[in-house]
């Protein structure tokens, strides 16, 4: 990924041509309304977020050039690969899982007859049975105490939330029982649960349903949380929750799950614990989790036309922090800047800088600089809702003050 | 009937008066109360169990269609068994054997209790301890049923759920000292007792949170016998909790689920009528809980929770259902806590009347009084018994003193299942890994 995006930064105008190919086979409206997102580039050219979705389609071959172990991109495997929408590596991952072990089972609104709202566990009903895909009464609270209850007694359910937002509902099981119980029984119960959903800003979707957990989850010990933002991570990240015998909580993005990728045909399973190195860089780390990545990819074509060499790490583990990654990042750039889709108090970021200042700071030439949502209740209106989160051209003003 | 909204008395007056005695049994204690009067059907005991409400009580309540006829069958079984019964007292309900092993588990949890007592006024524990005197024909009567692969779940009123699913006293008792010999290692402490041996899932320290889990639990056995094809997994689960939980919305969740899934569960009411402070009639728009049962379609039954040979028997009728596929059972216990809500509870809102009535139920006394009636035991048996649990409970107390403090070592192991959830460290190695984790001084 890193060659491929240096090389549209570089040498890309912005294109215009339609990719019907990529549109209608889509067919979703989310990605219609994108076209209300523009980008104005620091030359003056306006492009609509369209545009960046069909060049990226154009260029699909291959995910981040990731740290360690993580394997290459199908371009360089034996196998051609096969392209799917992220939502469909999500459930590619899950009935795999399903298919190795027949512990595991998926409980949550709609997500067997159904098919998932988001279409995450189409079909999987029809083949595994209802009582493996679970179509569960509206009780969030119980239903997921109910998969606590089961994943400590043998079986390793995965607990969907419709919404991230409505496992607040359910943050009494989460946080006393999930976090807690393997702790306060001495260690006698393990809980493999894994507890995932869409969450994050999606297109004027209302307050409520635009919230980010991330936040509110962080501070609970005993449970990880990572963050999917390609089919290649989404997949490997759910292979990788459903085998971890921690609790761990996916958190997915309501306006990612259109994203068309090629991946590998083998079997691949990502660490739980790493951040992914989208790009690297020589001026500035760039730390980002799911959907803020694009806009900080999008960021980084404007920043490379000018001239910047910004490294984008996609942190993916929300908790843990990969600390080694990010800080082998900070060691070599010393500039810091956190793009996230959290709000400004008490996120992902928050923490993140707290992180880093801790362990880093004597490696760094200027503070970092955190750039997160307002805090405010997400707007209905279009307009203002973009205002809440924040933009590539924030960023791009962002990287320009640090690097001073 | 103005009992349900108004006189909290009244209503505890009629509920130890007729409580489960059905006309044509000899009652296990005498019938001293002087408003004696008409049996109360506001009970609904197991006299007359069709789901109609009772008659007399609250006008307010509609008359609800019989719904299931299981509810029927359990009063009937139950109420068969008592006139049986009552044909000659040389035909007990219990045998010899039961009933030594019914004595000695509720005095091992009264006298558990009362040590635990001792202790926390002499500084050995600390925090919330929530002690079950009064209640021991309950945990007995349901738990004394189940095997091993059976699981509980109980709240933070769990020592004795504990004690009669099997788990050592040495192990309680250590684990109320917060030594690391602990059946939690210390970790959990008096709210939180979990045996994975003995397949009791918690202790939970807010009310409701079990019940859920219990539900899990029973989906997990379910699971097993449709899903991973385990013909004979019939294990059962037992979510214990109190009158207060009944207002709670994962009560009512939980009901609902179990009920349209069949999950083998039966949920254990034990009204004790008292949420710390909170009289159950002060708090419940329809007192009576057994009703809620069948408003999700299971049997609701009502049983005098301080007769431990009346629980066995719905306790025995509920968990063969559910054994049996049958689906769930709600049982509500009318029980009693002789102490108060916990150690820290001045316990001056209930009224001594009150307590000194319950006080003459004591399951303990009662069973007692029914072995020797029945020639099941001699006095000299039964205080063999008594002076076996407190050795036994003295160990306990011996064993958890002279048991070591849990390590520092010990302070970030179990957090995780697998520790790699601490994550990766600077220095590119997982924090797991690094020498100081497993002295409990890593920075994690």
């Amino acid at each position: 990924m890193a060659a491929i995006v240096q090389g549209i930064g570089s040498t890309a105008a912005p294109s215009a041509s339609s990719n019907k190919f990529l549109l209608s086979s889509l067919g979703s409206s989310l990605l219609e309304k994108k076209r209300n997102f523009f980008v104005v580039r620091s030359d003056g050219k306006c492009y609509t977020g369209l545009n960046q979705q069909q060049r990226r389609a154009q260029n699909v071959v291959t995910n981040a050039v990731a740290t360690k172990e993580e394997k290459a991109s199908a371009a360089v495997g034996s196998k051609p690969g096969h392209e799917l929408l992220l939502f469909e590596a999500l459930r590619e991952g899950l009935e795999e899982e399903m298919d190795r072990d027949p512990c595991v089972c998926v409980m949550g609104e709609d997500v067997g007859h159904y098919g998932g709202s988001y279409k995450v566990t189409k079909g999987l009903a029809e083949k595994y049975g209802d009582l493996r895909v679970l179509d569960t009464p509206i009780a969030e609270n119980s239903f997921t105490g109910m998969g606590i209850g089961a994943a400590m007694t043998g079986l390793r359910p995965i607990v969907e939330g419709m919404n991230m937002g409505f496992l607040l509902l359910a943050f009494n099981q989460i946080s006393n029982n999930c976090g807690m119980l393997h702790y306060t029984s001495g260690g006698q119960f393990k809980i493999p649960i894994v507890i995932r959903g869409p969450g994050g800003v999606g297109r004027q979707l209302g307050a409520e349903h635009s919230q980010r957990l991330e936040s509110y989850f962080q501070s609970i010990p005993g449970i990880q949380m990572v963050a999917c933002s390609t089919a290649y991570n989404a997949k490997g990240l759910m292979k990788a929750a459903i085998r971890s015998d921690n609790p761990v909580i996916l958190f997915e993005h309501v306006l990612l799950y259109n994203l068309k990728e090629r991946i590998p045909d083998e079997e691949y399973v990502l660490n739980l614990e790493e951040a992914e190195m989208v790009r690297p860089g020589e001026h500035v780390t760039i730390l980002t989790y799911s959907r803020m990545r694009y806009h900080v990819m999008q960021a980084a074509k404007t920043l490379v036309n000018k001239g910047y060499d910004p490294e984008v790490i996609d942190i993916r583990s929300l908790k843990p922090f990969d600390l080694y990654t990010i800080g082998n990042s900070v060691k070599k750039t010393h500039r810091v800047l956190i793009v996230e889709e959290c709000m400004r108090t008490g996120g992902i970021g928050a923490s993140l800088t707290a992180a880093i200042n801790e362990n880093f700071h004597d490696h760094l030439d200027a503070p970092i600089v955190c750039l997160s949502s307002q805090d405010v209740p997400t707007p209905y209106a279009g307009t203002l809702e973009e205002w809440t989160l924040v933009q590539p051209a924030q960023i791009v003003a962002a990287v320009e003050q640090l690097c001073l | 009937m103005a009992a349900t909204a108004f006189s909290a008395s009244k209503f505890t007056q009629s509920f130890s008066l007729n409580s489960t005695r059905s006309v044509d049994r000899p009652p296990l204690f005498p019938a001293s109360h002087p408003l004696k009067t008409t049996p109360s059907s506001f009970l609904g005991s197991t006299r007359k169990l069709s789901l109609s409400s009772p008659s007399s009580s609250t006008s307010r309540h509609r008359r609800r269609p019989c719904r299931s006829p299981a509810v029927v069958a359990v009063s009937e079984v139950v109420k068969e068994k008592k006139s049986k019964s009552n044909v000659s007292l040389s035909n007990p309900l219990i045998t010899k054997e039961e009933g030594l092993e019914l004595y000695e588990d509720m005095v091992l949890g009264r006298s558990f209790e009362d040590m635990c007592a001792q202790m926390y006024y002499r500084g050995k524990m600390f925090g919330f301890v929530h002690l079950y005197n009064g209640q021991e024909a309950v945990s007995t009567g349901f738990i004394k049923f189940l095997k091993q692969e059976d699981c509980v779940v109980s709240t933070y009123r769990d020592h004795v759920h504990a004690l009669s699913k099997g788990v050592p006293a040495r192990a309680v008792m250590s684990e109320l000292f917060g030594k690391t010999t602990g059946c939690c290692r210390g970790q959990g402490g008096s709210m939180h007792m979990f045996s994975k041996e003995h397949n009791l899932l918690g202790g939970f320290a807010f009310i409701g949170e079990g019940i859920p889990v219990a539900t899990g639990a029973a989906f997990t056995s379910k699971y097993r016998r449709e899903v991973l094809k385990e013909a004979d997994c019939d294990h059962v689960t037992l979510a214990f909790f109190g009158d207060g939980t009944c207002n709670n919305g994962q009560f009512f969740e939980c009901l609902n689920m179990a009920a349209l899934w069949k999950l083998p569960i039966v949920f254990v009411v034990e009204n004790n009528l008292w949420a710390i402070g909170m009289s159950h009639l002060r708090a419940t728009s329809d007192p009576q809980i057994w009703k809620k049962g069948p408003a999700f379609g299971m049997p609701g039954v009502h049983v005098d929770g301080m007769d431990v040979l009346k629980v066995r028997e719905v306790a025995k009728e509920a968990i063969g259902r559910a054994r049996r596929g049958e689906g769930p059972t709600l049982v509500e216990c009318e029980t009693y806590r002789f102490r108060g809500h916990s150690l820290a509870d001045p316990d001056e809102l209930r009224d001594p009347a009150e307590k000194a009535r319950y006080a003459s139920r004591d399951p303990i006394s009662a069973l007692k009084k029914y072995m020797f009636e029945n020639n099941l035991a001699s006095e000299a048996e039964l205080k063999a018994i008594d002076k076996k649990i407190d050795e036994l409970v003295e160990d306990a107390v011996e064993f958890a003193d002279e048991s070591p403090l849990p390590a520092r070592s010990q302070l970030l192991e179990n957090v995780f299942a697998d520790p790699r959830g601490f994550g990766i460290g600077p220095d590119g190695r997982y924090r797991c890994e690094d020498p100081k984790f497993t002295e409990g001084t890593a920075q994690v």
